[in-house]
């Protein structure tokens, strides 16, 4: 009896084993809801044969499921949490691939005149001095870090923000959601603003502030501290995201005649 | 209103044009959530019966954790089961964390104490009934509780019904343990949640209506095959 067991578990495991080149990437919701992800996919697959697995989670997850060995590589948005992963050895090294912008998104009568603002700074100081309801990410994501770090930059602190400023704790799309249904102000990556389906009374209010440069990086786990993670596929796919048929795909892809996203990856 | 009326409209197309991913979707839902139903039956029904027949020390304060474990929270067996697979923990080098066979994995950890639980309260029952009986024939322990399974089957049948809709329409769990990856992990219930969190309404809507569909088929299905409510049977 004990026999059959071990063999039924045994051929549950190899069928996974027995998976052709595949390997783990953990990326950040808002690439994955601005869509570039369905785009350049289906290409990585034609071209090195090797199906990437996205997990799509926060930052602050993308980065843990990377300290575990859990992905072969994350691509995120947060260059100080980025930098500390590679100094502790998580990493083999940092790579920037590509950048979009953070946006404004808010009420279209908007309240605070966010759109007459001339720095992101005066935009956010106006948005806490209406106490306008805002929706925070909250859940220690690369926007999140990036909202935190616009507010500290204006001298207020979201610790001591009211009842106005609502902390979801979700992914960009299901805070955007939220921010719909409250007719609130947010901070969102251009990308998923674009994509996002349930726009509501919401409306594009700020951009164009070079504080609001949001850069994507490349980060395979290191496999001196992980043996089992697919370093060689990793690799490959990082020479594929920095070369000429990724720079094409992504400059290229466009949202109601709007790019997303700029390649700035440079040759090694 | 609107966003109902259009989530009806999508689960048709989707259901008309017989979308492959849909399919592959509903497949592995059904693949997934079968196993661990099958699994936990395997476990749970023998031991809610062992529990009707047999009496020992701790025998209320198991049954009482049962009953507690009915109301386990689907997030939490997520995490646990997360952290015992992690590559960084103690079954890492399995490699299971974000496979189907994970989310087989705390799905039976979900719905086997409720199942279990729900054994145990329809055989206690049945037990008082045949008690004498089973008594007096000398039968064994494990004739008893065979005995029992078999004549109780038809409630059995409800257990098992509850465990499967427990785990079909879970999504806490094996959103953690499967992380939802496109052809790998992903299920109805993750897409629904991912089609929210895209705004898109319509569409996570009618993957709803799929998902509900499903579950009434699985239960015609097992009732049909079963032969239970038939006319001149109960």
């Amino acid at each position: 009896m004990r026999r059959h067991l071990i063999a039924c578990f045994a051929a549950v495991f190899a069928s996974h084993a027995a998976w052709a080149d595949d390997m783990r990437m953990a990326v950040t919701t808002s690439f994955e809801n601005s869509g570039l992800a369905d785009v350049l996919l289906p290409e990585i697959k034609t071209d090195l044969d090797l199906d990437v697995q996205l997990l799509v989670v926060g930052t602050g997850q993308a980065l843990r499921l990377g300290e575990a060995g859990d992905v072969d590589a994350i691509l995120v948005h947060s260059r100080a949490a980025e930098e500390a992963f590679v100094n502790d050895g998580y990493g083999t090294h940092r790579r920037e691939i590509m950048y979009n912008d953070f946006v404004v998104i808010g009420p279209q009568e908007d309240p605070a005149d966010v759109a007459q603002a001339a720095t992101i700074t005066a935009a956010m100081t106006a948005i806490a001095d209406t106490r306008a309801a805002f929706v925070s990410r909250g859940d220690d994501s690369g926007t999140h870090k990036a909202e935190l770090k616009l507010w500290s930059e204006a001298g207020l602190d979201p610790a001591a923000f009211g009842g106005w400023y609502r902390s979801v704790g979700a992914g960009m799309g299901a805070a955007l959601n939220t921010a719909s249904g409250m007719n609130a102000y947010i901070i969102a990556d251009r990308a998923s603003w674009l994509n996002f389906g349930n726009p509501g009374d919401l409306a594009l209010l700020f951009s164009g502030d070079p504080a609001l440069f949001n850069q994507y990086a490349y980060i395979p786990v290191n496999p001196a501290r992980h043996a089992h993670v697919r370093n060689d596929a990793a690799m490959r796919l990082e020479a594929w995201l920095t070369g000429d048929r990724a720079r094409a795909l992504i400059d290229g892809y466009a949202i109601n005649g709007q790019t997303l996203f700029v390649f700035n990856a440079t040759p090694e | 209103m609107n966003d109902i009326g259009e989530g009806i409209v999508a689960a048709l197309g989707l259901l008309v044009t017989l979308d492959p991913d849909l399919i592959d979707i509903s497949l592995r839902s059904l693949q997934v959530s079968l196993s661990a139903l099958v699994i936990a039956c395997a476990i749970a029904i023998p031991f809610g019966t062992f529990l009707a027949v047999q009496r020992f020390r701790f025998r209320r304060t198991v049954i009482s954790v049962l009953n507690a474990l009915m109301g386990l929270p689907p997030v939490v067996v997520g995490l646990v089961v997360y952290l015992l697979l992690s590559r960084s923990g103690p079954f890492g080098v399995l490699g299971l964390l974000f496979t189907p066979t994970a989310m087989i994995i705390a799905q039976v950890v979900i719905i086997t104490p409720l199942i279990a639980s729900i054994t145990h309260q329809a055989m206690r029952d049945l037990w008082a009934e045949y008690h004498d009986l089973l008594i007096s024939l000398n039968t064994t322990k494990v004739q008893r509780v065979g005995t029992l399974m078999w004549d109780g089957r038809r409630t059995l049948l409800t257990a098992a019904l509850a465990g499967f809709g427990r785990a079909i329409g879970e999504v806490g769990a094996i959103m953690i343990v499967g992380g939802n990856i496109d052809n790998v992990t992903r299920v109805l219930t993750t897409a629904i949640a991912l089609e929210t969190g895209k705004g898109d309404f319509a569409l996570a809507l009618g993957l709803g209506f799929v998902l509900i569909m499903l579950a009434l088929l699985v239960n015609f299905a097992i009732h049909g095959l079963s032969g239970t409510e038939r006319e001149g049977r109960w």
